[in-house]
């Protein structure tokens, strides 16, 4: 099933993003092949170092994620945050549904199967969206970082038109993924354990760990809401038997229960779009910035790995001090060592800092968008009501 | 919390006094029950005109919405004089006792035209009633009138869960519900019970309103020997009806019979759909108080002032908005569902009539049999010098064939009966949907309000974050 690209309009979770002409990029379309999703990866760009001005590059979901990890493990940007890798394409719940419709087919009437058909095919249509949404938004991210967008493997991702899986391999071959796990395991407990001497680092650091935590259970206590609204669509759309409650010869009352009937179907279309709605302003919103908080959480972490190093070298300069052996070596280790953490500190100080701005311009952006939306809603659902109101 | 308790008129009604002979009206001799009721013939059943008071009542579309919630087909359509009082039973809930609830009734009679004919003694008076009382309520009804064709309202179920959760917590929310979800349900049967003209003239149904102490009702134990022996007679009746094999010279209960079998398939139907969005709005409604605290614990993290407020005014919005569902779902359950449930119950209580009409028709048929065979044998006896058994035989006879006119009085009795009350049902029917849809639709519009109102007001914090 080819789906169109979400277009500016949906760009939900992240702001200031694309406002560099020298570098546009956007997802304008996608395939869904049975398991498989691939992207069509447009770029406009006016720099030079790029062989066409305009050209598209089919993707699949993994090709993003070699470029995430090469990133990640890529020793220059340490001082920087990596932005989130999109997740999987989840097709699981609007596939089981299409499990069942195949199965209940029998038991239903031609109507209620054409339109259980019809949500499912928004369901399927709204999981798209999302998934072509996160995995533009990942490319945007890098292409209006200073430092990032001129990324050789970023280069090669958007331009390079052969298949790209050749290439995931040997990465994987090369860099074994160790950095990655370093990163994963003890993260907190190293970056808590660090003696801060910068003011700074230190708020950060009790806010980050924080915030993950609160912003974590807030995601997944909205997805749950998000889901509760969903479902419940299920109810309305079983009301063709409320007209036939009526089988009287009271005409009034059967136009009523129409009416009802009507009212019912219109409703339960809102409350699908609310969900919708919902979910990509609320959950969606959350989901990000939680992936987000963690690519800064690990940002702090490769500093704290910084100081320690710094501090290990200065344990050995002193030893060989000590010793008097080897000084000139450790000495350089030690300068090395700090010179890096500075760079790091430095860098990582920006990137927190507009992080922060980042992150309180989107919340805006999309607390101000939802609640808009579900004014709107609302209105909508109180002029379906045949019943006289203030609206 | 959502009460739901609608006042009706009675309209085509005329309060007699308790003398059981009134002498204006033709007596009906109903010799099977000495109880019985007097056949109020002033009541015409033509089903057209019954609907055409329907018909009359106002549009939604139209600004006079209130007409709709009120009732009366104009005096030019009923032959009989216009409506000399309002009852309207209200229940509350006193105490619980040792034999189970105790409730409050109120009765407040008003009576416009002051007529001194009114059987009430008072205006406004209470008693109190118990559990069981309503139940022994019904079943003396429900064995005086149902075999003879009048639609008795069904008593709220007995449910034994029920009862063991009440007893274990009194403070318990579930138990709360549980007592106003019976309260509710005696109040609607009650208003049902003396919205019916001819059960509100019976002496137990006055009794019932006005006597300060009532003996307690037997026999409404669940599971008691009498409650297994109704239970059983039930399952041989429906296993009669099976076999019974009518000729059906009426097409009108032909017809009519069918109808209520669609109908129950079709309210049973809805009334699950319901129950399951009630279900479906109460898991929305805890999932939304969740949500509601993990953000406002989120905006006490949030280091960015301004963010920080709009997002605990986010957790205070879905607060609200978690109690609108909570109040939805009440609406949907005291307005809806109830009332669907109602219905269920009711036609099986009409199902029931059409039974017992059969069962009379069977019965008349058996004399018949009887006395033809009785005839045969009379005239076999003719040929015999048997005087005396001749004699027998024709006495039996002369008996037979009063009782075979008899069972063809009471077939043609019920049959009437039958029609007039399915009428007064449907019109009922058609009058209870259209009140609680109105509501139900308000109480949506109220929501939907409400939502508008609360999102409105985050708007600007969320905007005035920099």
């Amino acid at each position: 099933m080819l789906v169109p690209g979400s277009g500016s309009a949906l760009r939900s979770v992240s702001v200031d993003l694309n406002n560099d002409a020298s570098l546009v990029i956007d997802i304008p379309d996608a395939l869904c092949e049975r398991d498989m999703v691939k992207f069509t990866v447009h770029t406009k760009t006016t720099l030079s170092s790029f062989q066409k001005p305009d050209f598209s590059v089919p993707r699949q979901h993994e090709d993003f994620i070699w470029l995430h990890d090469t990133l990640v493990e890529t020793e220059e940007y340490a001082g920087l945050i990596i932005p989130p890798a999109p997740p999987k394409p989840d097709f699981e719940s609007p596939r089981e549904k299409m499990h069942k419709l195949g199965e209940g087919e029998a038991s239903m009437t031609k109507e209620e199967y054409a339109k259980m058909k019809q949500e499912l095919e928004a369901e399927y249509l709204a999981v798209f969206k999302k998934t072509v949404q996160v995995h533009e938004v990942f490319l945007q991210r890098l292409s209006s970082h200073p430092v990032l967008s001129k990324d050789r493997n970023f280069q090669i991702f958007l331009e390079y038109d052969q298949d790209l899986s050749v290439r995931r391999k040997n990465a994987k071959e090369m860099f074994g993924g160790f950095f990655k796990n370093m990163v994963k395991s003890a993260d907190e407990v190293l970056i808590s354990g660090i003696k801060e001497v910068d003011d700074f680092f230190e708020q950060e650091k009790t806010f980050l760990l924080d915030y993950f935590s609160k912003i974590k259970d807030s995601t997944a206590k909205a997805e749950k809401m998000t889901r509760s609204h969903k479902s419940r669509r299920g109810f309305l759309s079983k009301n063709a038997n409320l007209g036939s409650v009526c089988e009287l010869k009271n005409q009034k009352f059967e136009f009523l229960l129409e009416k009802l009937s009507d009212l019912f179907e219109k409703l339960r279309k809102v409350e699908g779009r609310v969900a919708s709605d919902q979910e990509l302003k609320l959950t969606e919103l959350l989901r990000y910035y939680m992936r987000d908080i963690q690519a800064a959480k690990d940002l702090l972490y490769r500093r704290a790995r910084a100081l320690a190093n710094y501090e290990n070298s200065n344990k050995a300069l002193d030893k060989a001090r000590l010793k008097s052996r080897d000084i000139p070596q450790a000495e350089e280790h030690q300068q090395q060592c700090l010179q890096k953490f500075d760079r790091l500190s430095e860098s990582a100080k920006k990137e927190l800092t507009s992080f922060k701005g980042r992150r309180v311009m989107a919340f805006k952006k999309n607390l101000v968008e939802m609640a808009e939306l579900e004014i709107k809603h609302a209105k909508v659902s109180l002029t379906a009501h045949p019943i006289k109101h203030t609206v | 919390s959502f009460s739901f308790s609608p006042t009706f008129t009675f309209s085509k009604f005329q309060i007699l006094s308790r003398i059981p002979q009134p002498a204006s009206l033709p007596a009906l001799d109903i010799s099977t029950n000495s109880n019985g009721p007097k056949q109020d013939s002033l009541m015409d059943d033509d089903p057209e005109d019954l609907f055409a008071g329907a018909t009359e009542e106002v549009s939604l579309d139209s600004p006079e919405r209130d007409v709709l919630l009120s009732d009366g087909p104009s005096p030019a359509i009923t032959p009989i004089t216009p409506p000399t009082s309002v009852i309207a039973p209200r229940i509350g809930h006193i105490e619980e006792e040792e034999g189970g609830d105790s409730f409050d009734v109120h009765i407040s009679v008003s009576d416009p035209e002051k007529t001194s004919l009114s059987v009430f003694k008072q205006r406004d008076f209470s008693v109190k009633r118990r559990f069981s009382d309503f139940l022994g309520l019904h079943s003396k009804l429900a064995s005086k009138y149902l075999h003879i064709g009048y639609i008795v309202p069904p008593a709220p179920e007995k449910s034994i869960v029920g009862m063991t959760k009440v007893k274990v917590g009194k403070e318990d929310q579930s138990s709360n519900e549980f007592v106003e979800k019976r309260r509710s349900a005696l109040e609607r049967y009650l208003m049902r019970t003396v919205k019916h003209p001819i059960l509100l003239k019976d002496p137990d149904v006055l009794q019932f309103l006005e006597n300060s102490e009532l003996p307690r009702a037997v026999n409404t134990q669940a599971l008691s020997s009498a409650g297994i022996l109704r239970m059983v007679n039930k399952a041989a009746d429906a296993v009669n009806k099976m076999t019974i094999k009518m000729n059906e010279s009426d097409a009108w209960f032909e017809e009519k019979q069918q109808h209520f079998e669609n109908l129950d398939v079709q309210l049973r139907k809805l009334h699950a759909s319901v129950e399951s969005l009630v279900c479906h709005r109460k898991e929305l409604s805890v999932n939304t108080a969740q949500f509601a605290k993990s953000a406002a614990m989120l905006g006490n993290s949030e280091d960015h002032t301004a963010l920080s407020r709009a997002l605990s005014q986010l957790a205070e919005v879905e607060e609200k908005i978690d109690q609108l569902h909570q109040d939805q779902a009440n609406a949907d359950f005291y307005l809806f569902s109830e009332l669907l449930g109602d219905y269920v119950r009711l036609i099986t209580a009409v199902k029931g009539v059409f039974d017992h009409r059969i069962k009379t028709w069977q019965k008349w048929q058996d004399s018949q049999v009887l006395l033809l065979k009785k005839r045969e044998a009379e005239a076999k006896l003719q040929f015999t010098n048997k005087p005396d058994k001749l004699q027998q035989a024709k006495d039996e006879i002369k008996e037979l064939e009063g009782k075979v006119q008899q069972g063809e009085r009471d077939f043609e009795q019920i049959s009437k009966i039958i029609r007039k009350e399915v009428g007064r049902f449907e019109k009922e029917r058609v009058k209870d949907f259209k009140t609680i849809i109105v509501k139900y639709l308000e109480s949506l519009v109220q929501t939907q309000q409400q939502l508008i109102k609360y999102w409105e007001a985050f708007l600007p914090e969320a905007k005035a974050i920099s």
